[in-house]
């Protein structure tokens, strides 16, 4: 049995791997934490465009809306406008059965991604859908590729298209080579990214609320201690004082 | 007005020394104040390798204290426990800070524990007449491996289920009656909410009590034989008139008072990881753990935590998995015989010749070029490696009774050195 599990995870691993692959480098997200009005906007995307299939079941509204500075009116009007309680938490409405009917599977809760996945492939991810006809949702994704995921931000981002070429070094197969627009979105290249910023910059936050305020809590900690240090090393030297 | 306070105090002071000798006539408390603080005599030239016993057990007691608190709001169940532990992370009243002082307290132990053998394998620590100290200690090595292994599963992530898969399998490549063992092991034919809830058992009580069991047992019998020095000479041999070792200070308040010191220089560490890299880069807390057991899905890479990964290595070295499984268990026992293998008289690292220090060195390297290569994918340059040291970690051992029966030894002073 040991063997077969071995082997069972040796295929999975092959599997993942063909599955997996990236082809491209991820690129750093560059989100700032601390950032309380991108985060704000990441939250008002999240609930937008990811929470119809993506739920966040360890978060709760009340808690976003004091952390992030939202009034009630905002949290009501922007966040939770389906008529959820403030004790809620972000959960969503579609049946696990019906996503494994639409999309193959069940779109996954993302309120640790960024600590399972790290915030710079979640950049990269969500700028890296491109067209493919024969993909089911019409597009795949670099980063994933097979991804069940349809690209969600395409009226944002506009649609592109992946050109490959053949590389020397690599044989014959066609490698990445860039990235073309086939119709432009609703945004400029830069106002995308930045959307994408700020909803990674809130999926980094929602993976560990406390974050901010544990740095905070760590500089005091060690400022007591460094105090404690000296008066027990005067302790200790003054303790010590006869012993040759 | 003054002499009625003095007269308060007076009166307390008796009350108190009265109160200590009913206690005495019951129970040996002075006797054992006495014996194991203020009249322990340990040497005075202790150096920073001599630390690490008392950061050890600082550990111990901040992991019993911290698991504890989580054991009030974890759930050892299958459906429960990686939402519990999200729930301490975030609903719970510092519980963020009590999970993290665990975690991290995990692998601090560890680190602390490899420096405290390794000060023992330099200063000789574990020659006559400590062999016990050494065995007992080498028996809590093992329990934390084990409190190590239980733990790890308990947060019911994708890692810690295959991490735990790997483990359990490794019982299966025992011929005839390994299937059974690890069938045994796991209470079901897979790891399930079964296996979850008894490690749970183990995790916190069963290896918890051998531990503190041990510890004691262990400091009884150094404070038995008195602790060694980093010249590795026997500070009872030289005794003033009132029977007092000339070299030793008493264990309180000299060692006490320079323990909390030492203790503080940790805590100021330990904070910076525990605030600011509580995943210390995904090796204390591995990425693939935020995501829930998958029985479906292995993570993309299966390394077990850091500290185990020397003897994953070795366990990949071999091609055959019963060999592998073996020789990873022959190197967890292999150290319990040391005080039989080494058979130079002379304790200390500073008086032994050149080929115990460049073996050490070597042993030292492979331990720690094996923890590296653990992590690796088992790609070919990684898997000869392996071999080469895990060869060298073996030959560290199995060689000590010949390399270490002709050494030429420096003289070894009467009295301790700075």
């Amino acid at each position: 049995m040991s063997i077969k599990i071995v082997a069972l995870a040796a295929s999975l691993l092959a599997v993942s791997a063909a599955h997996g692959a990236s082809e491209i480098e991820l690129e750093p997200a560059g989100n700032n934490i601390e950032d309380n009005v991108s985060l704000q906007r990441g939250a008002k995307y999240y609930v937008n465009y990811c929470l119809g299939c993506h739920s966040a079941k360890y978060v709760r509204y009340n808690r976003l809306g004091a952390e992030l500075e939202l009034s009630e009116d905002q949290l009501l009007e922007n966040i939770m406008f389906t008529g959820q309680q403030p004790f809620d938490i972000m959960n969503i409405a579609m049946r696990p059965e019906d996503a494994v009917r639409w999309f193959g599977i069940e779109p996954p809760d993302l309120s640790l991604i960024a600590r399972s996945r790290g915030t710079d492939y979640l950049y990269t991810y969500l700028r890296s859908f491109y067209a493919d006809p024969t993909s089911p949702t019409g597009a795949d994704n670099l980063v994933l590729p097979g991804t069940a995921m349809p690209h969600v931000l395409w009226e944002l981002q506009g649609v592109q298209t992946a050109v490959y070429g053949v590389d020397e070094e690599h044989g014959a197969a066609p490698v990445f080579q860039r990235f073309e627009m086939l119709s432009s979105g609703a945004l400029s290249a830069a106002e995308f990214d930045q959307v994408v910023r700020d909803i990674v910059n809130f999926l980094d936050y929602i993976g560990e609320p406390m974050q901010r305020e544990r740095q905070a809590l760590g500089i005091r900690v060690i400022a007591f201690l460094l105090v404690f240090l000296l008066i027990a090393y005067l302790l200790k030297k003054e303790i010590w004082k006869d012993v040759e | 007005m003054a002499s009625t306070e003095v007269d308060v105090f007076d009166r307390l002071g008796r009350r108190l020394s009265a109160l200590g000798a009913w206690i005495d006539a019951r129970f040996p408390m002075t006797k054992l104040i006495k014996e194991h603080a203020t009249e322990y005599y340990a040497a005075k030239n202790f150096n920073f390798w001599y630390g690490f016993g008392v950061l050890a057990t600082v550990i111990l007691v901040l992991q019993i204290v911290t698991g504890i608190f989580l054991t009030m709001n974890y759930k050892p169940s299958e459906a429960e426990a990686f939402a519990s532990i999200e729930y301490i992370m975030r609903d719970v009243e510092w519980g963020w800070l009590i999970r993290y002082l665990h975690s991290t307290g995990a692998s601090a132990l560890f680190i602390v524990v490899y420096l405290h053998m390794f000060r023992g394998l330099m200063y000789g620590s574990y020659k006559k007449p400590r062999e016990l100290v050494w065995l007992i200690g080498m028996v809590i090595y093992l329990c934390l491996m084990g409190e190590g292994f239980f733990g790890y599963l308990l947060p019911w992530g994708n890692m810690s289920y295959w991490g735990a898969q790997v483990i359990v399998s490794l019982f299966g490549t025992v011929p005839v009656v390994g299937e059974g063992i690890a069938e045994w092991i796991r209470g079901d034919f897979y790891i399930s909410d079964i296996t979850l809830n008894r490690f749970f058992a183990f995790h916190v009580i069963a290896v918890p009590l051998m531990l503190v069991l041990l510890v004691v047992v262990h400091i009884m019998a150094l404070h038995e034989v008195c602790s060694n020095n980093p010249d590795g000479i026997e500070i009872k041999e030289h005794k003033d008139a009132r029977g007092k070792p000339i070299d030793g200070v008493a264990f309180h308040p000299y060692h006490t008072s320079k323990d909390l010191v030492i203790v503080i220089v940790f805590l100021i560490i330990f904070s910076a990881v525990v605030f600011f890299a509580p995943e210390m880069g995904g090796y204390f807390l591995e990425h693939a753990n935020f995501e829930p057991a998958n029985p479906l899905a292995t993570p993309e890479h299966i390394a077990p935590v850091w500290y185990f990964t020397p003897y994953y290595a070795m366990l990949r070295a071999v091609p055959n998995e019963l060999l592998g499984a073996l020789l990873m268990g022959a190197a967890v026992i292999l150290p319990f015989f040391l005080p039989w293998l080494d058979r130079c008289r002379v304790k200390s690292i500073r008086y032994r010749s050149w080929i115990y220090r460049v073996a050490l060195g070597l042993f030292a390297v492979s331990f720690l070029a094996l923890g590296y290569i653990g992590f690796q994918a088992a790609e070919t340059v990684y898997v000869v490696l392996s071999r080469v040291f895990t060869t060298l970690y073996f030959a560290f051992f199995v060689l000590m009774p010949f390399y270490s029966s002709h050494e030429k030894t420096k003289p070894v002073p009467n009295r301790v050195t700075k």
